[in-house]
């Protein structure tokens, strides 16, 4: 599967079917701290992806504080 | 899963609410939280005039997004920072907040630091070698209340979020700045002459959650960071806290709303019985010194030649 991580912007590409959660676990990454996106929808942690899809790991974390 | 209210394919999980809602149903129960916290903290009033700071970002997007939902007319302002030169972070951030705008028939008046103040805030971080998101702060704070005054604005509407403010208030809170933490309330007063009632209607809501609202209802907003954020601490301290949060849900909303029900006012009193302010000899806002730290900051970027 393709993965888009942003913040810089690039891709990752990971072999076979994983679930949402088994794909942020292996990129050490806090769930609380992304939106996975697939088509325009949001997945939840145990919905599986596949190895032809693409997916957005868009952070959420935004700005100074000023 | 499933939406715990309907029962249909979730969309969306809150942990700290022990909550899984449908795309429908998630919106509505942002839109309850909102509606909620402007009444706990009684924030505006019907015929009230709402100016909403608009950044293009998620939060303010979904903001205007939500308290139109709620049948608030509300205007916006969007400050040109001139940040990333031509088509760079400013300049996209303004065309999402103008197409957001223009879309729905809002009105979004556009102020430009440059034009109206003569500097952007990479060149005012360059010249007063301050680290960009303080010049940024102080520009914006300043800029955004003399918009909502001389628009004749009774509330000044800020999209500032759970995340935000909880890592204010543990920054606050690691170097006890009791001033800071005086002035960290959901309703902001306008206690002087010059000043617009500032209001934060976005308290309850977590930023996980505003990007979601964005990305559900396919509002475009700004995704990059600010190319001059890099590594700073506020950010720093929201991935701190997101640590804590994953092992406790609840842990921002807890830390926050703990300090606003039971000790804001203990600070707040304190913050008020230390600070004596005047009006600033050239703008005429109030300020602790002769002249407020905003207009040293342009004097200084206008001498600079």
């Amino acid at each position: 599967m393709k993965v888009i991580l942003r913040n810089p912007r690039r891709e990752l590409d990971i072999d076979g079917d994983a679930s949402v959660k088994d794909i942020l676990g292996r990129l050490d990454i806090i769930p609380e701290t992304v939106l996975v996106i697939r088509d325009g929808e949001l997945l939840m942690k145990t919905d599986l992806v596949m190895d032809d899809d693409t997916i957005e790991l868009r952070p959420v974390i935004s700005g100074g504080l000023g | 899963m499933k939406c715990k209210v309907c029962k249909a394919p979730a969309a969306i999980e809150i942990r700290r609410h022990h909550a899984v809602f449908c795309k429908e149903h998630f919106f509505s129960h942002i839109v309850r939280q909102v509606e909620r916290t402007i009444h706990d903290y009684d924030m505006m009033q019907p015929g009230e005039r709402l100016l909403l700071g608009v950044s293009g970002g998620k939060d303010s997007l979904a903001l205007w997004d939500i308290l139109t939902d709620l049948g608030y007319d509300v205007d916006g302002v969007y400050i040109e920072l001139g940040i990333g030169g031509e088509a760079g972070y400013s300049s996209n951030s303004l065309q999402l907040a103008e197409q957001y705008a223009k879309n729905r028939d809002l009105d979004l008046r556009v102020v430009d630091l440059a034009e109206e103040y003569g500097y952007t805030i990479p060149e005012a971080a360059s010249e007063t070698r301050r680290v960009a998101c303080s010049v940024c702060g102080l520009s914006k704070r300043y800029v955004l209340n003399r918009a909502a005054l001389d628009g004749g604005y009774d509330v000044l509407v800020m999209g500032h979020n759970l995340d935000d403010e909880a890592a204010v208030l543990m920054a606050n809170t690691l170097t006890w700045n009791v001033e800071y933490m005086g002035r960290q309330r959901p309703v902001l007063p306008a206690t002087r002459q010059g000043l617009v009632r500032k209001v934060k209607p976005l308290l309850r809501i977590a930023e996980r959650e505003t990007a979601a609202y964005c990305v559900l209802k396919a509002i475009e907003y700004e995704v990059d960071e600010c190319p001059m954020v890099g590594g700073n601490t506020g950010i720093r301290i929201k991935e701190w806290l997101n640590v804590l949060e994953a092992q406790r849900p609840g842990t921002k909303q807890r830390f926050l709303f703990g300090f606003l029900d039971r000790a804001s006012e203990q600070f707040a009193t304190a913050h008020q019985e230390q600070v004596q302010l005047q009006e600033c000899g050239r703008c005429g806002q109030p300020t602790t010194g002769e002249e407020c730290a905003f207009c040293r900051l342009a004097e200084r970027m206008t001498r600079r030649g």
